[in-house]
């Protein structure tokens, strides 16, 4: 068990290297200066210039690629461009408001998604199924930034229930969980729903029945266990999705969170902001595909045995 | 009258004139159609048939686990003289695995990958009796041994995965036998198995009936099967039941032309023989019989009147029954 869990995070290290290689080149590739963006137009060339040499942009990238891996692994991954402040604190920063939106927006997926599944899959094909699902599939197909419009209107603007944006208090989390968390649901409640249904097909589920179990006992002892597996991989990588920032809802939102950083850094051309967030999306979400495996291996024995 | 009443109570299973149907968009399928098996107490029965010809779902009926859209029709299903068609899905429920309990073909996907064996057979011991989790486990345990699983306590806490086709089916006959019951419905326990281990677990069944009178169900497809074990065999077709007699009478006196095509597939080591034989033409869809008997599309003795008219079972001796024509007279049909 710790063995495997120790092989896969070596197997992460290229990968990490992998997305920080691609990013730092798109980055470079890409039009639009960094220099020229944070100097106005008014500035001489010559200054621009020695601005490039200071900030060692006009290296070789292969130079800029090592010194800036040089540099991560002692924990200093450069300054924002726009900030001034180091990127490792303004991650550090944000986070916090991201981990509270996505908790409870994970919340809002589980706790209606997996239910609202297992309904569906026992009374299918009835209007409760059709409702559920027609629910789920809304919340899937429906844009983000356009609920989230919707939603403001109705429940800020018009109803008052809810501030229209902002992050202090857990009032304002509601709106913003239940848009992010919409469609999150929708995922888990159609996989859950159509894995249940596949599960109950079994033989086992046959003989438990045969046992004398009630059917709600079949359901929950011996189908749910199996069923959930798929169910859990796409948890795991939407939980790590919603950590590393929702981009849309936050800007909407005005939740200064890692996906605003994010979106900030593109629209400045904040290079080591950027990559910054990029990397630490990259790290989460290799997390969160290694605690999907571990969480199987307590689920399935047949994964545990194998290694 | 008393006497009568006495013979009946003999009996740990009574199907009468059971109908099953399964309501398709197609129209209705008669998966068993007016079956009537009766099972004395302690004694093995089995019923034959190719697949498709209603033993699985007349087992299913007794279980009352008939997947939508089956259904029980019409007939009466008694056990120890108590009708089961129309009680509560609560009664039910108490019967099943306590009273009645079923194995499968499939020792591999018959138990829950997810649970030990030891859990899974530990389960049906809390819902049907009221012991303590360690005394359910230590008759876990004590059941392993009975049916042969070597090292029980270890083999408690091992997974389906880990244990071979014969030991799982030796789990699921522990877990069928564990509450004791009345009667053990084995569909097909041994065709997944080779067939050394065929043996031991027929074997093992033998030895189970004899020390706690356990009356079998036993479906096969396999009359090697059939004549090691059963004491008395219904031969199944499209839903009938064609032929039945003590297992020695009916291997002795075959009449059905459908029990002698079926003794007649069994590959023979003294004949030699360039091809098999198999009984010509396919088993017809159930949607679409004929007019007459199930069987007359393939046999090779029908005329004209068993195109229009369904045989009834016509007695040929002591407890042989034959719903063919031929038989009519009350005589055992010779090729």
């Amino acid at each position: 068990m710790l063995k495997n869990i120790g092989k896969r995070i070596l197997v992460s290290i290229p990968v990490l290297f992998g997305v920080v290689f691609i990013i730092f080149v798109m980055l470079r590739v890409v039009p639009g200066d960094p220099v020229a963006n944070m100097m106005k137009e008014h500035v001489k060339p010559d200054v621009m210039e020695r601005m490039r040499e200071e900030m060692g942009l006009n290296q070789p990238l292969v130079v800029q690629f090592f010194r800036y891996i040089g540099n991560a692994l002692h924990g200093d991954f450069g300054t924002s461009y726009k900030l001034g402040r180091p990127v490792g604190d303004l991650i550090l920063n944000a986070f916090p408001k991201t981990i509270k939106l996505a908790c409870c927006a994970a919340l809002v997926a589980w706790l209606i998604g997996i239910p609202a599944g297992i309904v569906s899959a026992i009374r299918q094909n009835t209007i409760l199924d059709r409702l559920f699902m027609g629910t789920a599939l809304l919340g899937v197909s429906m844009p983000v930034f356009w609920a989230a419009l919707v939603f403001q209107y109705f429940f800020a603007y018009k109803l008052k229930w809810l501030p229209v944006s902002g992050y202090e208090t857990w009032a304002h989390m509601v709106l913003p969980s239940i848009v992010l968390g919409w469609s999150s649901a929708g995922t888990i409640a159609r996989l859950t729903r159509s894995n249940l249904l596949e599960v109950m097909q079994e033989d086992f589920i046959r003989t438990a029945r045969a046992k004398g179990l009630r059917e709600t006992g079949v359901i929950l002892f011996h189908a749910l266990k199996n069923s959930m597996l798929p169910v859990i991989t796409v948890m795991a990588i939407q939980v790590a999705s919603l950590l590393s920032g929702a981009v849309i809802t936050e800007s909407i939102f005005c939740i200064p969170g890692i996906g605003r950083l994010a979106v900030d850094a593109i629209s400045d051309r904040d290079m080591p902001l950027l990559q910054g967030t990029v990397l630490f999306t990259t790290v989460l979400i290799i997390i969160g595909n290694l605690a999907a495996d571990i969480l199987y291996s307590f689920i399935d024995p047949r994964i545990r045995t194998e290694e | 009258m008393e006497q009568k009443i006495q013979e009946k109570t003999t009996y740990t299973l009574e199907i009468k004139n059971l109908k099953t149907q399964f309501f398709t968009s197609k129209g209705v399928v008669p998966a068993v159609d007016d079956v009537t098996i009766e099972i004395p107490k302690g004694k093995i029965i089995g019923v034959v048939g190719e697949s498709g010809c209603g033993k699985s779902m007349t087992a299913m009926s007794v279980m009352q686990l008939l997947r939508h859209p089956g259904k029980i029709v019409d007939g009466s299903i008694k056990l120890d003289g108590k009708e089961l068609i129309g009680i509560s899905a609560k009664e039910m429920r108490n019967i099943r695995g306590n009273e009645i309990s079923m194995i499968f073909q499939e020792p591999m996907t018959s138990l829950n990958p997810v649970y030990t064996v030891g859990h899974q057979v530990r389960e049906a011991i809390l819902l049907h009796q009221n012991l303590s989790k360690q005394e359910a486990k230590d008759k876990v345990i004590d059941i392993f041994r009975q049916v042969g699983i070597p090292e029980p306590e270890k083999r408690y806490n091992s997974y389906p995965h880990q244990l071979s086709g014969g030991l799982r089916q030796r789990v699921m006959i522990g877990m069928a036998m564990v509450c004791e019951p009345k009667l053990l419905i084995a569909d097909e326990p041994t065709t997944a198995l080779d067939v050394t281990i065929e043996a031991q677990i027929l074997n093992l069944m033998k030895k189970l009936r004899d020390e706690h009178g356990t009356s079998i169900l036993l479906i096969t497809h396999n009359m090697g099967v059939v004549a090691e074990v059963c004491d008395y065999v219904y031969v199944m077709y499209a839903g009938k039941v064609m032929e039945e007699a003590e297992t020695f009478e009916l291997f002795e006196h075959t009449s059905h032309p459908y029990t002698q095509g079926l003794l007649k597939s069994i590959p023979q080591l003294n004949l030699s023989a360039d091809r098999l034989y198999s009984i010509r033409g396919i088993v017809p869809n159930l949607l679409h019989l004929p007019k007459g008997c199930s069987f007359c599309t393939r046999c090779d003795y029908a005329d004209e009147r068993c195109k229009v008219n369904r045989p009834e079972h016509y007695s040929v001796g002591n407890e042989h029954k034959v719903r063919c024509f031929r038989c009519e007279r009350g005589q055992t049909a010779s090729e």
